[in-house]
C-alpha cells in the first residue's frame, strides 16, 4: 500500500476527481458552450477582428485545451507529492 | 531548377533521413518493438505523437474542408484536438500505470475476460486498417501530382520506406523517425501559411492575420470580406453555421471521444518512463498539434479569398480561361479541377448558384495553395515532402498497432501463450510486412467507400473503446458482463446506423431522415451513450467485479510504483 492509510487513499482520489471535473467543465464550456451552443450570441461581440463565437470555435478553444493539460499536469504533480505517491 | 527536380531532391533527402534514423534505432526486443523500451523523453514523445496523429487527412485535406465549410469546419478543428484533453485527464496516466503493451491488454485484464479481449482486438485491427488505407492513398496522390509518376509507383515507394523502418525499428524506430517527420511536416505547413499571411494581411502569424484587415489598403477585415464574397456568390456566410447546431455538437463530440479511444493514439502513452511523463507528454503532443490546427483555419480563409479572386477576377466578372494561371491547368490534368463554360463567354466563374462554371476538389487547397499565391518552387517541393511525411508517420503508427495486435494479443495472449520473445518479435515483423502489403493493395485499388469508412473508425472507437476504458478506470466494481454487453450494443447500433445511411440506402442520407437530425458522422455520440447505459443496467443486475480486480483498479489510480522503464 503506497498510502499511509485508507483515509488518505480516499482523500487523494476525491481531490483528483475534483481537479478532473473542474478542468473538464472548462473544456466543455469553451468548446461546446462558447463554440457551438452560444455561438450566435457571442458572434454579436467583436474580438480583434473576429466574431467571438467563431473565434472560440476555430481558435480559442484549441489554445484553452493546451493550457488545460498543462494545468492538470502541474496540479496532479502537487497532489501526488502531498500524499507521497509521486515517482520521485 | 524545376519544381519537379526540387521535389525529387527534398523528398529524397527526407527519405534518407528517415532510413538513417531507423538503422540507428533498431529494435532488439519485443519491449523495444512494442513500446520503444518505455524510455522516450516526454517532449520527443509529444512530437512523435503529434506526427502520428496528424495524418494525410490533417495535412492535405483539413484546411480544404474548412475552406469549403466555413464555420462548420470547426467540428474537425475542435474534435481532433479536444479529444487530447480527455486522453490526458481520463486515460493516459492510468493506462501508463497499468503498464501493458496494448489497449486489448487492458480491456482483457481489467474485465478478466478472453471475450472482451477478442472483441477489442477485432475493433483495433479494423479501425487501424481503415485508417492506413487512406494514408497510402495520400502518399499516392502527392507522388503522382508532384513527381509525375504513376499513382501505383508512388504507393509502392511509400510502402517500401514504411516497411523498412517499421519492420526494422518497431516502435523505437518509428518514434524517432516521427520526431523527424514532425519537424518536416510542420515546417512545410507553416512556410506557405506565413508567406500568404504576409501577402494578404501584413501579419507574420497566420493566427492573427486571420482576424486582421487586408493589406490592400481598403481597411476591410479579412473575414468581413470573406462573408461579403460568400453571400454575393450565393454561398452561406463564411462565419455562420450551415449544419444544425445539434449535429455540429454531436459530430464534434464523436470525434473527440473517438480520438481518445483510438488505439494507435493511446499506445503512445505506454512509451514514456513515468506516469507523470504520460501527463506531460499529452500536453506537449497537443501543443505541437495545435500549431497546425490553429494555422489550418487561417490558411483555409486565405486560400478561399485567393481562389475566388483568381478565378472571378478583381471586378468579380470572371477571368479569361485562355489566360488561366498554370496551377489551374496543372490540376486539371489530375481531374481535381474542371471548367465548364456554360454561358460561352470564355471566362471562368465560381459561385454557389446557377452561375457557377467550376468544379474544384477541396483536397487540392493545401497542395495548390503555394501555386495559387505564386510562391517560389522550393516551397511547393517542401509542401510535397510535408504531405508525404504526414502520411508515412501515421501509417507507421497504425501498422505497428496492427502487428502488435496480431503477434501479442492474438498469438501470445490467445493462441500460443508459450511463444518465445524472439519468435514473438519475428511474428510481429511478419505481421507488419503483411499489413503493409494489404494496405498498399487498397491504396492502389481503393474501395470507393474510403471517405465513408472514416466515419466508421471514429464512430466505432467512440462507441466501443472509450466508454469501456473510462468505466474500467473510474468504476472499480464494473464487471465483465456489463462491459461486454455495453461494447457490443454500442458498436452494433453505431455500425448499423452508419451502414444503413452510407451503404444500404445512401439516397436516404439527409437530415429529414436522420435520427433527431444527427448525421452518421455524429452518431458515435449516441452509440457511446447507449454503451454506458447498457453497461450500467447489466452491471446492476449481475455480480460486481471480483476483489483482485478492484484492487488492480485501486493500484492504477496513483502514480507511485509504475514499472521501471528501460534506458537506452
Amino acid at each position: 500500500m503506497a498510502f499511509k492509510n485508507e483515509g488518505d487513499q480516499k482523500a487523494y482520489w476525491k481531490d483528483n476527481l475534483s481537479i478532473l471535473f473542474t478542468l473538464l467543465a472548462i473544456w466543455f464550456v469553451v468548446s461546446f458552450g462558447a463554440g457551438i451552443i452560444f455561438v450566435d450570441a457571442l458572434n454579436q461581440i467583436e474580438f480583434f477582428g473576429f466574431k467571438l463565437g467563431f473565434w472560440f470555435a476555430q481558435q480559442g478553444s484549441i489554445y484553452v485545451f493546451v493550457a488545460l493539460i498543462f494545468v492538470y499536469m502541474k496540479k496532479m504533480n502537487t497532489l501526488d507529492k502531498k500524499y507521497g505517491v509521486d515517482e520521485e | 531548377m524545376s519544381v519537379q527536380t526540387l521535389t525529387f531532391l527534398i523528398v529524397g533527402a527526407s527519405f534518407l533521413l528517415y532510413m538513417g534514423i531507423a538503422v540507428w534505432a533498431r529494435a532488439g526486443s519485443t519491449n523495444d518493438f512494442y513500446i520503444a523500451g518505455g524510455g522516450v523523453h516526454p517532449i520527443l514523445n509529444g512530437m512523435a505523437t503529434a506526427a502520428d496523429w496528424m495524418s494525410a487527412a490533417s495535412f492535405i485535406s483539413m484546411a480544404g474542408l474548412v475552406s469549403f465549410m466555413g464555420y462548420d469546419g470547426a467540428v474537425y478543428l475542435m474534435g481532433w484536438t479536444g479529444g487530447y484533453v480527455l486522453l490526458a485527464l481520463c486515460l493516459a496516466p492510468y493506462l501508463r500505470k497499468f503498464g501493458k503493451f496494448t489497449v486489448p491488454d487492458f480491456i482483457g485484464d481489467r474485465y478478466y475476460s478472453q471475450t472482451a479481449r477478442t472483441v477489442a482486438v477485432i475493433c483495433a485491427i479494423f479501425i487501424c486498417f481503415t485508417y492506413v488505407i487512406g494514408q497510402m492513398r495520400g502518399v499516392g496522390v502527392v507522388f503522382s501530382r508532384f513527381l509525375e509518376v504513376e499513382l501505383w509507383l508512388g504507393v509502392v515507394i511509400g510502402m517500401g520506406v514504411v516497411f523498412f523502418y517499421t519492420v526494422l525499428g518497431g516502435m523505437k524506430g518509428i518514434t524517432y523517425t516521427q520526431v523527424a517527420q514532425f519537424c518536416v511536416l510542420i515546417f512545410a505547413y507553416l512556410v506557405p501559411a506565413v508567406f500568404i499571411s504576409i501577402m494578404l494581411t501584413g501579419h507574420v502569424l497566420p493566427q492573427t492575420g486571420f482576424g486582421a484587415t487586408l493589406a490592400d489598403g481598403s481597411g476591410v477585415f479579412l473575414l468581413e470580406k470573406l462573408d461579403m464574397l460568400s453571400t454575393d456568390l450565393g454561398f452561406k456566410e463564411y462565419t455562420t453555421n450551415t449544419k444544425s447546431l445539434l449535429d455540429i455538437f454531436c459530430i464534434t463530440f464523436a470525434l473527440m471521444v473517438g480520438t481518445a479511444g483510438l488505439p494507435h493514439v493511446i499506445v503512445r502513452f505506454f512509451t514514456v518512463p513515468k506516469v507523470s511523463d504520460a501527463r506531460k507528454s499529452a500536453g506537449w503532443a497537443l501543443a505541437f498539434i495545435a500549431i497546425l490546427y490553429t494555422t489550418a483555419p487561417a490558411l483555409a480563409a486565405f486560400a478561399r479569398v485567393n481562389m475566388i479572386e483568381t478565378i472571378n477576377g478583381p471586378d468579380a466578372q470572371g477571368m479569361s480561361y485562355a489566360e488561366a494561371p498554370s496551377w489551374i491547368k496543372n490540376w486539371e490534368k489530375t481531374n481535381l479541377i474542371s471548367h465548364d463554360d456554360k454561358n460561352g463567354d470564355g471566362k471562368m466563374f465560381y459561385s454557389g448558384d446557377e452561375r457557377n462554371e467550376m468544379s474544384i476538389d477541396r483536397d487540392i487547397m493545401v497542395l495548390a495553395n503555394p501555386e495559387i499565391a505564386n510562391l517560389p518552387a522550393w516551397v511547393i517541393a517542401l509542401v510535397a515532402a510535408g504531405g508525404v511525411a504526414a502520411a508515412l508517420s501515421t501509417s507507421a503508427g497504425l501498422l505497428l498497432v496492427i502487428s502488435t495486435s496480431v503477434s501479442h494479443d492474438l498469438l501470445k495472449r490467445n493462441l500460443m501463450p508459450n511463444i518465445s520473445d524472439k519468435k514473438e518479435l519475428m511474428s510481429a515483423r511478419i505481421a507488419a510486412g503483411v499489413a503493409i502489403l494489404i494496405a498498399g493493395y487498397f491504396g492502389i485499388n481503393p474501395p470507393d467507400f474510403v471517405a465513408a469508412i472514416v466515419a466508421f473508425a471514429f464512430g466505432l472507437a467512440a462507441s466501443s473503446f472509450f466508454p469501456v476504458i473510462i468505466m474500467g478506470i473510474f468504476s472499480k466494481r464494473m464487471n465483465d458482463k456489463g462491459a461486454i454487453s455495453g461494447m457490443i450494443t454500442g458498436i452494433v447500433f453505431t455500425a448499423a446506423y452508419i451502414i444503413y445511411f452510407k451503404f444500404v440506402s445512401p439516397e436516404m442520407n439527409s437530415p429529414e431522415n436522420w435520427f433527431m437530425g444527427i448525421s452518421p458522422e455524429g452518431i458515435g455520440t449516441i452509440g457511446m451513450i447507449i454503451n454506458f447505459a447498457v453497461a450500467l443496467v447489466v452491471f446492476k443486475m449481475t455480480d460486481e467485479a471480483p476483489q483482485e480486480i478492484q484492487d488492480l483498479v485501486e493500484s492504477i489510480r496513483f502514480p507511485k510504483g509504475a514499472g521501471e522503464a528501460q534506458a537506452h
